[in-house]
């Protein structure tokens, strides 16, 4: 599970950057910074799902914890701790 | 008073915001019938000033031939003004039926449902045949009316980055749990003017069990050898599910829509389709008219054959002067300024020379890839074409982007 936050990094950027965007971090503003819209944040959820064998409820998956790479993974964990 | 002063204050500082951010939205009034030259008032109570029209979707020039006009009188005349009605309480026509027939016989498809825009087709057609046990899977260009009608539908959705096709097979093999999948993209793209890639989006559905659906708004009775749409220029025609089209533009350019697909799926949309349901059925007028532009391009491939010259001609001449254009070759060119202020002034600069031509810049497109969106039209004749080119020389010359590379403008303008 270390690597779990490069994971997301790394899906994120692959999934939703540009060639020539700015390179994100672990704390970069995802939905409130315009990077991930509401819509695509479909895949990133089912990605997570798919990755760690968890079901997140769609009333835990909500734009704030989806907001950056570190809350991301902490949602994550809570679930792949139960 | 619910409109209270402090509503209006509201309303008023928000349109503010919209001005001070300089994309406030206004109308040209025109005084002519819509066609490669035209009487513009502008701004409003201006004197009238002819311009060459570079801007219209106008891409077969029927919107004001003859012949469509007279249909329309004879239509007109034969089937009253209005219907009072929606299609399936007493708005139906047996004209209403025959356009539905001549269009799935255009498109190749197995049956078509008439909408009141295209924008209702594709704001009503995916409701009317998902459920939330289904995915939908979008090209993020689409046009606008894609995404409401997503957003009024309960399946899943989901979008892959623009024509790209391995990103398209990540998320079918993604959503290969869903009931159905559907992949969603327009055929030709409004803003940038390139084609989807029908073909290989055709592979990967049958492979990935799941359906197509394209908007052909910008493509039908124009793109491919007989104009038939974009599955035409891709060779799959027959292969696609549903074909969203709109008449407000090459097809006569009035109004009106179309859901064309296979049966079981234009009949759901016939049964549950609310702005079919709920909107008014199209005028006879505009269905005589639409009835005469499908004789015209069955007759013969004349018009969409001269637009492609011209957009050819138009291409050449702009790559040939400086310019740096998006490439494609459809009859919507966009000349790239890159920044939103640079589009504005250019095409004030052209409107002075007696072009009119819109610049847009983001949210309508990206960030930092304003331009100047110009479309062609078999309207159009060597001389309007010779013409208006000078006046972007001109103009081009004034801001100093001839011979200019996509850097280079940005590091004189900014983004």
């Amino acid at each position: 599970m270390d690597d779990l936050k490069d994971i997301v990094l790394k899906y994120v950027t692959e999934e939703y950057l540009e060639a020539d965007s700015d390179p994100i971090t672990f704390e970069t503003p995802l939905i409130s910074g315009g990077i991930v819209d509401s819509f695509s944040m479909v895949s990133l959820k089912r990605f997570l799902e798919n990755k760690y064998n968890i079901q997140i409820p769609d009333d835990r998956a909500t734009p704030e914890a989806f907001d950056s790479v570190n809350r991301i993974a902490v949602l994550v964990r809570e679930f792949v701790k139960a | 008073m619910a409109y209270s002063d402090k509503v209006r204050g509201i309303y008023e500082a928000q349109l503010q915001g919209i001005r001070d951010a300089g994309i406030f939205k206004q109308e040209r009034y025109i005084h002519s019938p819509q066609a490669a030259d035209i009487e513009v008032e502008f701004p409003a109570g201006a004197a009238l000033k002819k311009v060459i029209n570079m801007c219209a979707n106008n891409y077969l020039g029927l919107s004001s031939h003859p012949d469509v006009v007279r249909a329309a009188h004879e239509g007109l005349d034969a089937r009253g003004y209005g219907m009072s009605s929606v299609r399936f309480i007493c708005g139906t026509q047996d004209i209403h039926r025959e356009l539905e027939r001549r269009l799935t016989e255009f498109l190749g498809t197995e049956d078509t449902l008439l909408f009141p825009s295209c924008m209702d087709a594709n704001a009503g057609v995916f409701e009317a045949i998902l459920t939330k046990d289904d995915v939908m899977i979008s090209d993020r260009l689409v046009h606008a009316s894609l995404v409401d009608g997503i957003r009024l539908c309960s399946a899943m959705h989901d979008t892959f980055k623009h024509s790209d096709m391995a990103h398209l097979e990540n998320k079918l093999q993604l959503h290969a749990d869903k009931r159905f999948k559907v992949v969603i993209t327009d055929g030709v793209f409004s803003m940038d003017g390139d084609a989807a890639k029908l073909d290989e989006c055709v592979a990967l559905c049958e492979k990935y069990d799941a359906m197509l659906l394209v908007d052909d708004s910008h493509a039908s009775g124009f793109i491919g050898k007989t104009g038939r749409g974009t599955h035409e220029r891709c060779g799959v025609m027959g292969k696609i599910d549903v074909i969203t089209t709109t008449f407000g533009k090459a097809l006569g350019g009035a109004s009106g829509g179309c859901v064309s697909g296979r049966k079981e799926l234009v009949e759901m949309c016939r049964q549950k389709a609310r702005p079919y349901l709920f909107s008014n059925t199209i005028a006879p007028v505009v269905v005589a008219g639409v009835l005469k532009v499908m004789e015209i391009l069955s007759a013969s491939t004349e018009r969409r054959d001269k637009l492609e010259r011209n957009a050819a001609h138009w291409r050449k001449g702009l790559t040939e002067a400086g310019f740096v254009l998006k490439e494609g070759d459809t009859p919507i060119v966009p000349v790239m300024l890159f920044n939103a202020k640079l589009s504005q002034d250019f095409s004030k600069a052209l409107y002075d020379e007696g072009v009119y031509a819109m610049g847009f810049f983001f949210p309508v497109v990206p960030q930092g890839q304003a331009r100047i969106r110009t479309q062609l039209s078999a309207g159009h004749e060597t001389h309007h074409l010779d013409k208006a080119l000078d006046a972007f020389v001109k103009v081009g010359k004034k801001y100093d982007i001839l011979g200019k590379s996509k850097q280079e403008i940005i590091e004189k303008f900014g983004m």
